[in-house]
């Protein structure tokens, strides 16, 4: 794990990382930065897939609940009007497709990155606290292919960090 | 040309920063997070948080009587059926909107100004939502049955009726509950991780690394995040039109003049982001002053407040003329006594008060010096805040007390209860803000830091 002290180097670094054939690795900071996600590799996310999925499902189920509460399981003869008054259906229908997209969003984003997840390894480098503070790290995993301790370590030390730090299982 | 104009006009008043120059990631960082770990509480809090204790213990008593006792205990009565407890409501509601405007409208709007006053505005959305939600439940005559509102299988083989608005009211509501808060949870993943790597006390660690859920700021986590993040604003921003709308169907599906209009949505969605705003001015002037915060809570944030709050106000004054416009218009005498009724008749001074208060105070903000000071700001908005309650009031128990038949007439006065859970009701409030205060970051931290990386690139 290499440690920087701006957004830049980071990005620089990851450039570098990622052009030498690391594929395993992660890069971490104190706040989301344009394009760092790309640079180490990921692409796609099916996050939007998952939202607009909850929220077919909110719309289909809110108009649904409401035609067979009103038509099929108490149906009320007000004044001979049609049972399937969906005009009136829109307001809870509109409701339920934001509330499921919203949970879905939500909870699809915490199941997709692993969280709640309190033990990780990054966390034994004592250093790393600053990751939620105002230093910015790049982390090749072991479990890369490219990955040999005495190379990488060197290659990490040559884009020239603020330090190269091992991380513990 | 054009850019010439600019240049001079910003030479003749330099438009402050959004935030003060000279901050790092590790001062922003500092400063907020010590405000909940290490800085000592300062007597404002104790003073605040025990004059709100105080007024919630009001509110629980007021509560205990109201069911034990009845709701008889309120003014309410024929033909006013709907007093202090749907006012407080549509009331507490509407100030809930500013705080999912700032978060999200102004975020699809790329506006950075948002970043160090949509954390307390989404935590006042949060809170103003549960002080309306106590309404409905104790305006009901039993209210232990307010469950009988909800889809659920009964064994009386009943359901709701969904062609009404109350029933729209609980889905929009708790859909609008769910949504800010997850939203605000969210929010505070990232700042929760950060007050778990900052803070030394083993329990506060360990609580704050529980509810961080081990966030460590990886990449590929942001990525998503910043999707998620936009995704909601992109879903909460019709949300919030939608639930004042629904509120205001309330009204606007019934008969009596003043409520059967059609200009209520439009005219309820702009009175609340007015009201919510003046509620967002009356929290962040105080705290700003309280906490040292000026740097991040900065003139310029106070000014676009001012300055949405103007807006607003002139689209609610547009309303209230355009229905007395169309009272008299209309030729219908219902609709043209209600207006006279409203202006001369035994409510004219809650009328008057209101115009007063939402209409004519507000327009001194049309000064350029008057947006620029914070006192000054600060009493404009409790102005509002007390001219949308009146609004709410005048709506309401106006139009209740002198509908068609006059015969049917009657008046409406609140009783210490009324009063003891609306005082309550704000101490509530109040002291959930306090609390949030202390515990955690007031201000969005990897905002701020995302604000003085994006100052520092734009130099």
């Amino acid at each position: 794990m290499a440690e920087f002290d701006g957004p830049d180097a980071l990005l620089e670094a990851s450039r570098r990382a990622f052009a030498e054939g690391y594929r395993r690795m992660d890069a971490y900071s104190p706040f989301p930065i344009d394009g760092l996600a790309e640079t180490i590799g990921f692409h796609k996310t099916w996050l939007p897939l998952i939202v607009l999925i909850g929220g077919i499902i909110g719309c289909i189920g809110g108009f649904y609940l409401q035609y067979w509460t009103s038509v099929i399981d108490y149906p009320l003869n007000i004044g001979g009007r049609p049972l399937n008054s969906w005009p009136m259906f829109i307001p809870v229908t509109f409701e339920l497709t934001i509330l499921l997209a919203g949970l879905s969003a939500v909870l699809g984003l915490l199941a997709l990155n692993g969280l709640p997840m309190p033990y990780h390894p990054v966390f034994n480098v004592e250093r790393f606290q600053l990751a939620t503070r105002n230093r910015f790290f790049l982390c090749i995993e072991s479990a890369d292919p490219k990955f040999d301790y005495e190379a990488t370590r060197r290659f990490l030390e040559s884009v020239a960090p603020q330090g190269v730090y091992e991380v513990e299982r | 040309m054009e850019s010439e104009q600019f240049n001079k006009s910003s030479e003749i008043e330099p438009t402050a920063p959004v935030i003060e120059p000279g901050h790092t990631f590790a001062s922003v960082t500092d400063k907020i997070s010590a405000i909940v770990l290490t800085q000592r509480t300062p007597r404002f809090w104790y003073v605040g948080f025990g004059i709100s204790f105080l007024l919630l213990m009001i509110l629980l008593y007021s509560i205990a009587a109201v069911l034990t006792i009845g709701v008889g205990l309120f003014g309410i009565m024929i033909p006013v059926g709907w007093g202090f407890d749907i006012v407080n409501f549509v009331w507490w509601i509407g100030i809930g909107h500013a705080g999912t405007l700032i978060s999200a409208i102004l975020l699809l709007r790329r506006q950075k100004w948002r970043q160090s006053i949509n954390r307390f505005a989404e935590a006042m959305t949060l809170f103003a939502v549960a002080c309306a939600g106590l309404f409905p439940l104790l305006h009901l005559g039993r209210p232990w049955y307010f469950y009988w509102l909800f889809p659920y299988p009964s064994t009386m083989g009943i359901q709701p009726q969904f062609r009404s608005p109350l029933v729209w009211d609980v889905f929009a509501v708790s859909t609008y509950f769910t949504i800010s808060l997850l939203f605000w949870y969210m929010g505070l993943i990232p700042d929760l991780a950060t007050l778990r790597d900052q803070a030394r006390r083993r329990f506060a660690r360990f609580a704050y690394g529980m509810l961080a859920m081990g966030w460590r700021g990886s990449a590929i986590h942001w990525h998503r995040y910043e999707m998620a993040y936009l995704l909601l604003a992109g879903l909460a921003t019709p949300l919030v039109v939608s639930v004042h709308t629904v509120v205001s169907f309330d009204f606007a599906v019934g008969l009596v003049p003043g409520w059967h209009s059609t200009i209520f949505p439009p005219y309820f969605v702009a009175g609340a982001i007015y009201s919510g705003f003046a509620m967002v001015l009356t929290l962040a002037i105080p705290l700003r002053k309280m906490y040292g915060l000026e740097d991040f809570i900065t003139l310029r944030h106070l000014k676009n407040m001012a300055e949405v709050m103007l807006a607003t106000g002139l689209i609610v004054a547009y309303g209230y003329f355009m229905e007395t416009f169309m009272a008299w218009y209309s030729g219908n005498i219902y609709e043209q006594y209600l207006m006279w009724n409203r202006i001369f008749g035994p409510y004219w001074f809650m009328y008057w008060a209101l115009l007063l208060f939402n209409v004519l105070v507000p327009q001194v903000l049309w000064f350029r010096t008057v947006r620029a000071r914070p006192l000054v700001l600060f009493i404009i908005a409790i102005c509002v805040n007390i001219g949308m309650w009146l609004e709410r009031y005048v709506i309401v128990v106006v139009s209740l007390s002198r509908d068609f038949m006059p015969s049917a007439w009657g008046r409406y006065s609140a009783t210490v209860w009324d009063y003891g859970v609306f005082i309550g009701s704000i101490g509530l409030f109040f002291a959930a803000l306090f609390i949030f205060v202390r515990l955690l970051p007031m201000i969005s931290i990897f905002e701020m830091r995302e604000l003085v990386h994006d100052t520092e690139e734009s130099q």
